[in-house]
Formats: structure tokens, sequence, C-alpha cells
């Protein structure tokens, strides 16, 4: 979908219509939940500043969803604040603070038309009747689903009732946009399409935009920051950029980047002061004569753009990823060499040592 | 990729047993049916006949519609189970949205003792419901019949709704909440449209041993005016002498309302199958 001249009209009578008051600030202090005796956010404290894209990423029961949830007021925190806009919300009804939630099972009402899925939050609020066509008229342009605006949800295939979502979302015109792993139920082709109109959205809408993924992919490519949660707390805050070339911990030099990196036993490669050494899989050199490292070839995946190779050598395993196509026996001897300056240096606690 | 198929030996012998089921399962009805056709002697000359021009007679219909009160029996039979369904429906709905929905302290202990009806039948309790009745004022009323009824029927309701809510997505509760609808207003728009399939099963359960019930009816309800369908259709079955004509045709009029209900309510459960909130 291109932005084209009466779209731009729309956008730009939905932005002054709007103010600043589609631009959300968040403060998180101190949050703590807990479950019974399982305590799933152990203090997470966070700030987010007006029309960022920020993606909480971890893996699968790290409290980036429930972190998600207490923001949105479906779930109190144990302890804690929650600010949007400077404004304390602890105690505000969901409806009331402001945002809009796109949810991973798409979550339409099923028995009600597109339109109508769209226009409930409005109509709950009070809103007239004109303004609630407007502002769904100005989303389903945005979204192209102005031929579908009369068809239930079941009508539409996977990839139209995740636009719905969002469209329901946009015309509640909030100060902050949660989405909640929306395109995990999307196929691949799906996935890409989304992850582009979603990024269009952010920069269209200037809004603030917090997206939870457990697919680091999704987070490289969408976010201005990303927060790396694990079990209950934040491992690291930074841009892509920041998180892929200076990871904070072994945790996060593991979680970001495909293939993961390499994370060697310092002893068993003979080196002291440190308890792991990393290194990313495509900063290994190869050669079938001389190396640092020697290893035999137990896999190789050949992707067409890279070619990905498995060695096994004395310290373990060893992913290297080269680019382009390149041809070695499975079995056969390589001898891999770091590059210099390219390698992480970790401490017992799994804290990079800088060096 | 077709499905595979199963052979037609195998397909065959499985239709041929629920025929034979369903031959056995209607046979008492259709005795009933044709019987009511036929006059006082052909009853019992040849009970398993159909009605023919010679014995073909509509005497038990006009005995039971003649004797006027039979309209206000249905009536009865109707109000009772009618509102005892709805009553059940809510009520049940409720609990069970309460307990599949919200986390607190004895929530679990709250859902066994709510089942626990399931396994104890509410006549064990009769005298003292009797009882209560008539300190209460409510002897010989359709409301004593419509608080047992319901009594009788959440148990069971509580129990399928729970299973079934716990089916409907969270998120789309969530969804429902964040655009601002009330905790009833997602119950009755969002929930309620979704478990429709289960209501239409538990309704169908609730429905027919209210209608068939002999039992409280006559211990609660006996008066003239207060009687179902069931308890008048007795007045034809004497000690002595049985007006099987009045007997049949009456069973036979108590068979339609259960039809007619039944199919709306199967109907119900084919239509709540396809909606698709979510992938």
């Amino acid at each position: 979908m291109k932005a084209c001249g009466p779209v731009n009209q729309l956008i730009y009578e939905f932005e002054s219509r709007n103010g600043n008051k589609t631009l959300g600030s968040l403060k998180i202090e101190n949050i703590r939940k807990s479950f019974g005796q399982v305590d799933v956010l152990k203090g997470i404290d966070l700030e987010v500043k007006d029309g960022e894209f920020v993606i909480f990423v971890g893996p699968s029961g790290c409290g980036k969803s429930t972190l998600l949830r207490v923001i949105a007021g479906l779930e109190d925190a144990t302890s804690g604040d929650i600010l949007i806009d400077g404004k304390k919300v602890n105690n505000t009804p969901p409806a009331k603070r402001g945002i809009a939630m796109v949810f991973q099972t798409y979550a339409l009402y099923p028995h009600l038309s597109v339109r109508d899925n769209m226009g409930l939050g409005l109509k709950q609020a009070g809103k007239p009747a004109y303004e609630i066509k407007e502002r769904i008229g100005i989303a389903s342009n945005m979204l192209s689903l102005g031929d579908y605006l009369e068809r239930r949800p079941a009508e539409l295939s996977g990839g139209q009732r995740q636009r719905v979502a969002i469209g329901r979302a946009i015309v509640r015109e909030p100060q902050l946009f949660l989405f909640d792993e929306p395109l995990s139920n999307l196929d691949a082709a799906l996935r890409v399409n989304t992850r582009i109109e979603i990024a269009r959205l952010h920069r269209q809408l200037k809004a603030t935009m917090i997206y939870v993924t457990h697919d680091q992919v999704e987070a490289m490519t969408l976010a201005d920051k990303i927060v790396v949660l694990n079990r209950g707390r934040i491992e690291q805050v930074g841009s892509p950029m920041a998180l892929y070339n200076s990871p904070q911990t072994v945790f996060v030099a593991g979680f970001i980047g495909s293939p993961q990196m390499n994370l060697i036993d310092a002893t068993k490669l003979g080196q002291s002061g440190a308890k792991t050494i990393g290194i990313r899989p495509e900063h290994i050199q190869v050669s079938k004569t001389s190396g640092e490292w020697k290893g035999s070839v137990i896999h190789v995946e050949h992707l067409g753009a890279d070619t990905i190779i498995y060695l096994q050598t004395d310290f373990g395993p060893l992913t290297v990823r080269l680019f382009g196509e390149h041809n070695y026996d499975v079995d056969g001897v390589l001898y891999a060499t770091p590059d210099a300056g390219r390698t992480y240096r970790f401490d017992n606690e799994g804290q990079v040592i800088k060096a | 990729m077709a499905k595979p198929t199963a052979s037609p030996v195998r397909t065959g012998l499985v239709h041929l047993a629920l025929i034979i089921y369903t031959l056995i399962a209607l046979f008492p009805v259709f005795l009933t049916v044709i019987n009511s056709f036929k006059d006082r002697s052909s009853i019992f000359r040849d009970p398993l006949g159909l009605p023919t021009p010679s014995t073909f007679s509509l005497i038990g219909y006009q005995t039971v519609l003649g004797q006027g009160d039979f309209v206000l029996y249905f009536q009865n039979s109707f109000i009772v189970t009618g509102v005892s369904i709805f009553f059940v429906l809510l009520f049940g709905a409720m609990a069970a949205f309460a307990l599949s929905e919200y986390r607190f302290r004895g929530n679990t202990l709250m859902g066994l003792y709510l089942a626990l009806g399931i396994m104890i039948p509410i006549r064990l309790g009769t005298v003292a419901i009797l009882q209560g009745m008539v300190a209460a004022g409510l002897v010989n009323t359709l409301t004593a019949l419509i608080l047992v009824y319901t009594a009788q029927g959440l148990p069971l309701a509580v129990f399928i709704l729970t299973e079934f809510m716990q089916t409907v997505s969270d998120d789309l509760k969530n969804a429902g909440r964040i655009d601002g609808l009330s905790e009833y207003s997602i119950f009755f728009r969002l929930v309620l449209p979704l478990v429709r399939p289960a209501m239409a099963t538990v309704a169908v359960f609730t429905m027919i041993p209210i209608w068939n019930d002999l039992w409280f009816p006559l211990i609660l309800a006996p008066s003239d005016a207060t009687k179902t369908v069931t308890l008048g259709s007795q007045v034809f079955i004497g000690q002595f002498v049985t007006n099987w004509n009045a007997v049949l045709a009456a069973l036979t009029l108590a068979i339609v309302p259960v039809l007619v209900l039944y199919l709306i309510f199967s109907r119900q459960l084919i239509r709540g199958i396809t909606s698709g909130a979510v992938k």
C-alpha cells in the first residue's frame, strides 16, 4: 500500500486534529508483579519518550507480555508506578489510560462487522456518530480496509483481520499503542508485509508504540529502542545496533543476532581473566590450511546469500557464517580464525568485561 | 489429498448400529402416536397396527381438549419450563463466568461446591423443600416449581459452562476492557454469544427433565390451577379404569412443544460453531 495524495491529506488531518494528543511518554518505576509465590517481574524501571518505537523482546516466560498487560491496566502490578504522559495511572481502568492494544489473536468481536469492531470503543466513550464515522474512514483508508467495512471477521483473511485489529487501535487515537506479538499468527510472507506496514504507520502517526515479540528479527527491524528482558528483569536497553555491537551481558549477546553468537568456555581456550568468550559467526574466517582453531565440519547450510558451517572443535561446537556460496565437505578439516577486536569477554556474573 | 475413506462394510455396520439404536429409541414414541389416533378397542386388539379408516378415531384428543383445563396445564408447563431454563442459563452462565474469569481465593472449592448438586439428587430433599415451601406460603404456586427446577438445573449448567467459558479467548475479553466495556457488557455482549452452543446444550439437558417431571408438581403444586401437563394426564389413569385414548393423546400433545424447543436449540448449536473470532 502506497501513501498517495488523498491518504496523505487524511493523515495530515488526523495529525492536526490531534495536535500533540497522539504523543505520549511512558515511565515505569520499579514495577513488580507476582502471581502467588512466583515473581514474574522483579523490579522494572523504564522510560519511553514521546513517539518512540520500543520493543520488548525476550524468551518465553521472561515477563514481557505481563509487563505489557500491566502497562495496559489488564493486570495490576504488585508494586510500583506507571506514568503515562506524566500522570500516574495505577488505578485508572484500561479504557481511560489513552492506550490501544493489538493482540496476537486479533481478538476481533466475531459478531460485529469491521466497522462496528473499529467503532465500538468510540461508541463506548460516547463520541458523536459523525466523528466515529470520520475516524473509521481515515483508519480504513490508511489500511486499505474500505471495501471490507461491512464484513464480519470470519469473512476476512488472517492479514485482513490483523489490519482490522490495527485499525481498531488507530481510531482510538491513543497516546500509546501496545502490540502483543501481533505478527506471530501470520505466515512468513504476510509477516514481512505487515512489519513494513507497522513501521510506516509509526512514521506517519508519530505515536509512541510498545511492541512485544520473541522474534529478534522483528525487534531489530522495527525498534528505535529494544528492551531485552530475561527472567523478569531488564538485561539491557538500547538501539538495535548498540545491542548487536556492544552487548552488556552474555544473555543479550546470545539472544541478539542470528545465528547465535558462539559462547566458548574461556578456560578451554586457555584464556584467563574471563569466564566466557563470545564471537559472532559472521566474525570468523575459515581456511583449509591454517588458522587459530582447528575443527571438523559437521554440517553445512547453503542459504544462497550466506553459507553457515557447523564445526566441531577441541573446545566444542563452533558456528561460522560466510557470505556468498562456499563448498566444504562434511567431515573435512577447517581452520577458523576470529576477526581481531570482534570478540567479547564476559565475567563470572555474565557481565561484559570492557577491553 | 482426500482423507482415506473407510471401507464400505465398516461404514455400513456403523450405520446399521445407529439405525437400530434410532429405531429402538423411537419405537415407544411411535407406538404412543399411532395408538392415540385409534379407537379404544383397536388399541387393545392390535396395538402395533397403524390407524386404518375403520379404526381411526380422534376420541382421545376430543376428551383431552374437551376437558378444557388442558390448555391451562400446557400453559403452566410452558411457564415453569421456560422461566426455569431462563434462570438456569442466566445464573449458571454468570457463575461460570466468575469461576472461569476471576482469580480469587477458594475458586476451585466454590466450583466443586456448585457442581456437588450433579451427584446428589434434589429429590432427596423433598421433605425439607416441602416444609420450606409451606413455611414460605408457596405451595400450589408455579413459583415453587420454578425455584426447585432452577436449583435442580444449576449444578450441571455451571459445570458445563465453566468448561466452555475457559475456551473463550482472554484477548477478546481484554480487547473489550480496553474498548471500555464494563464486565457486564463483556459477559453479555462478548462471552455469551460465543458460548451459545454450550448454552443450547445446557438448555436441552435442563428442559427435558423439567417438562417430564411428575414428582414435584404432584407434591408442591397439585392444585387444578397449577397442574402441569404430565400431572394433568394422570387424571385419565384411574385405579381401576384407564382412559388410554386420552392418556396417549395427552402424551402425544406433550411431545410437540419439546420437539419444537429442541429443534430451535439444535439450530443454535450449529450456528454457534460457525463463528470465527480468533484464529
